[in-house]
């Protein structure tokens, strides 16, 4: 018997597309529809089949795993969460409050992503906007060190530069693209206007942009590998604009300056403000990473970088995110929520993980739970269960289950932890 | 060097990391012609990337970009070159490393 599920969620990305339709056969997915390449593994690639818990590859029973997560847990000095960011709200809450129990440090995959971007947010604020009004006004677009074609596949199809909405009825006719990137890439092939920034340039560019945004003179030809002269194009575009909005990605967050780079766009965004209506969204990668700066503002005051240690929140970026804190030896047991850091964190800190006992919650085997001391099998949010997501423009939304649900979810076992860590 | 997301290394990461699809997607190094050139390289071949961090063995793939830019999917193979001294912001050098190539 098959049924088919419409306007359902996919969790890969922040675009978090919920027009996806998918036909269920005999309790397993059988046809996905409209989902991209990159997001279709999460409907096609999962098997719901129910798994056992393990302990150093040894298969257990729930209460085993639980209790030896437990003892290890009580037994760290130290101890880091992280993750978060590929799981629900309901489990990342669970998260925070078990760090809370354990005076431990907290942190989420926006470290190695936008963590540098909330740091800009704390420094200069936010002037946001929802996808939904990029698709229905935005007239000028500006992409700055992001490829959304590669690693958002829909974003420009739904939201941003082909999308049809109320004052862009003609869609890609209506919008004036721009691409800023330091290399050629699928996405600055559809722009009007691509800027090639020499690498590591773009504060320079951006603090250009500022000065001729409020009139000032350049005297430099060029800056960052371009000419001035392309710069005041540019700015002409963007005063001249009806609704702009740039979406900015690890170009920014991931070369020198970091969180100086994003702080300097937010600041041009903001004096922007003053010709134009103008907005800045981050493309946020992971499913819920958004989500995950939500909670932790909501629960501890800070969107990452969080230590319980002294009995309340102390916010430490440098000091309580994860790659410095495994770095530095610091963390003396992890539990890793849904997510993979043994692939993603450079190899100093992964190692760390080698070496202490590690505790993993995921839907998916992953590098992480092969080293792992302790492997939880869970239920896969969007699609064999239901729990709430944060779009990369903070708007949170409800994804269900498709399949019949048999895996404990994040959720549950979190909740188990802390009846145990009590 | 900078390290990003490929449309390989996206899907083949629903495959599974071990998968050959994942280390076909995540081992190999994209130059630019000129760079190529300069260093006699040829497509496929084997190279070796140094970094102050660490060292790999990789397949140079020719890609459009300038010369003294390289492009490496994300993944562990790329992070034995990531060092990681985040200027206390959390986030590891992820790009704009400097990096020596050499033909294996």
């Amino acid at each position: 018997m098959s049924e088919v599920f419409e306007h359902v969620i996919c969790s890969f990305c922040g675009c978090l597309c919920d027009d996806i339709e998918v036909e269920v056969q005999d309790g397993a997915v059988a046809k996905v529809r409209r989902v991209c390449s990159n997001g279709r593994g999460v409907f096609t690639h999962y098997d719901p089949t129910p798994r056992s818990p393990t302990v150093d590859g040894r298969e257990v029973t729930w209460d085993e795993a639980l209790d030896e997560a437990a003892r290890v847990l009580k037994g760290s000095d130290s101890p880091l969460i992280y993750g978060l960011s590929s799981t629900a709200s309901e489990a990342q809450r669970k998260a925070v409050a078990l760090a809370d129990r354990l005076g431990a440090m907290i942190d989420t995959t926006s470290s190695v992503c936008h963590g540098p971007t909330g740091l800009a947010m704390q420094a200069v604020g936010e002037a946001t906007c929802t996808l939904g009004e990029v698709r229905n006004r935005a007239d000028v677009v500006v992409f700055w060190g992001c490829n959304p074609a590669t690693s958002h596949m829909r974003h420009f199809g739904r939201y941003s530069v082909m999308a049809k909405g109320q004052l862009t009825p003609g869609g890609r006719k209506d919008r004036s693209v721009v691409v800023v990137d330091v290399r050629p890439t699928a996405s600055s092939h559809v722009a009007d206007l691509f800027l090639q920034v020499r690498p590591g340039s773009d504060y320079e560019v951006l603090t250009t942009l500022r000065a001729l945004v409020q009139g000032k003179r350049v005297d430099a030809e060029t800056v960052g590998g371009l000419e001035v002269a392309r710069l005041q194009e540019l700015v002409a575009r963007m005063k001249e604009a009806r609704f702009g909005v740039f979406f900015m990605g690890m170009g920014l967050t991931q070369s020198g300056g970091r969180d100086l780079n994003v702080s300097e766009l937010f600041q041009l965004v903001a004096e922007l403000n003053e010709f134009a209506r103008f907005s800045v969204v981050p493309m946020r990668g992971h499913g819920n990473v958004a989500g995950a700066d939500q909670v932790m503002t909501w629960q501890s005051g800070y969107p990452f970088a969080v230590s319980f240690a002294r009995g309340t929140p102390r916010y430490g970026p440098g000091e309580f995110t994860a790659v410095d804190a495994l770095a530095r030896g610091e963390a003396d047991a992890a539990l890793i929520l849904a997510s993979d850091p043994l692939a993603h964190f450079p190899a100093a800190a992964a190692r760390r993980l080698e070496r202490i006992p590690v505790i993993v919650l995921d839907p998916l085997p992953s590098l992480t739970g092969e080293a792992a001391r302790v492997v939880f099998p869970t239920a896969c949010y969007g699609v064999d269960a239901a729990g709430t997501m944060y779009r990369m423009d903070g708007v949170p939304l409800r994804l269900r289950a498709v399949l019949p649900s048999s895996r404990p979810t994040d959720e549950d076992v979190l909740e188990r932890l802390l009846e145990r860590v009590e | 060097l900078i390290t990003g997301r490929t449309r390989e290394q996206g899907q083949a990461l629903h495959v599974g990391k071990r998968s050959q699809d994942y280390q076909q997607a995540t081992a190999w190094v994209e130059i630019g012609p000129q760079d190529m050139e300069r260093l006699e390289l040829e497509d496929g071949q084997l190279v070796r990337v140094r970094a102050s961090d660490g060292q790999v063995e990789v397949t140079a793939r020719r890609g459009d970009l300038p010369p003294g830019l390289l492009f490496m999917p994300m993944g562990p193979v790329a992070n034995m070159l990531v060092g990681t001294d985040t200027q206390s912001t959390g986030m590891p050098p992820f790009k704009n490393l400097v990096v020596e190539v050499e033909r294996v």
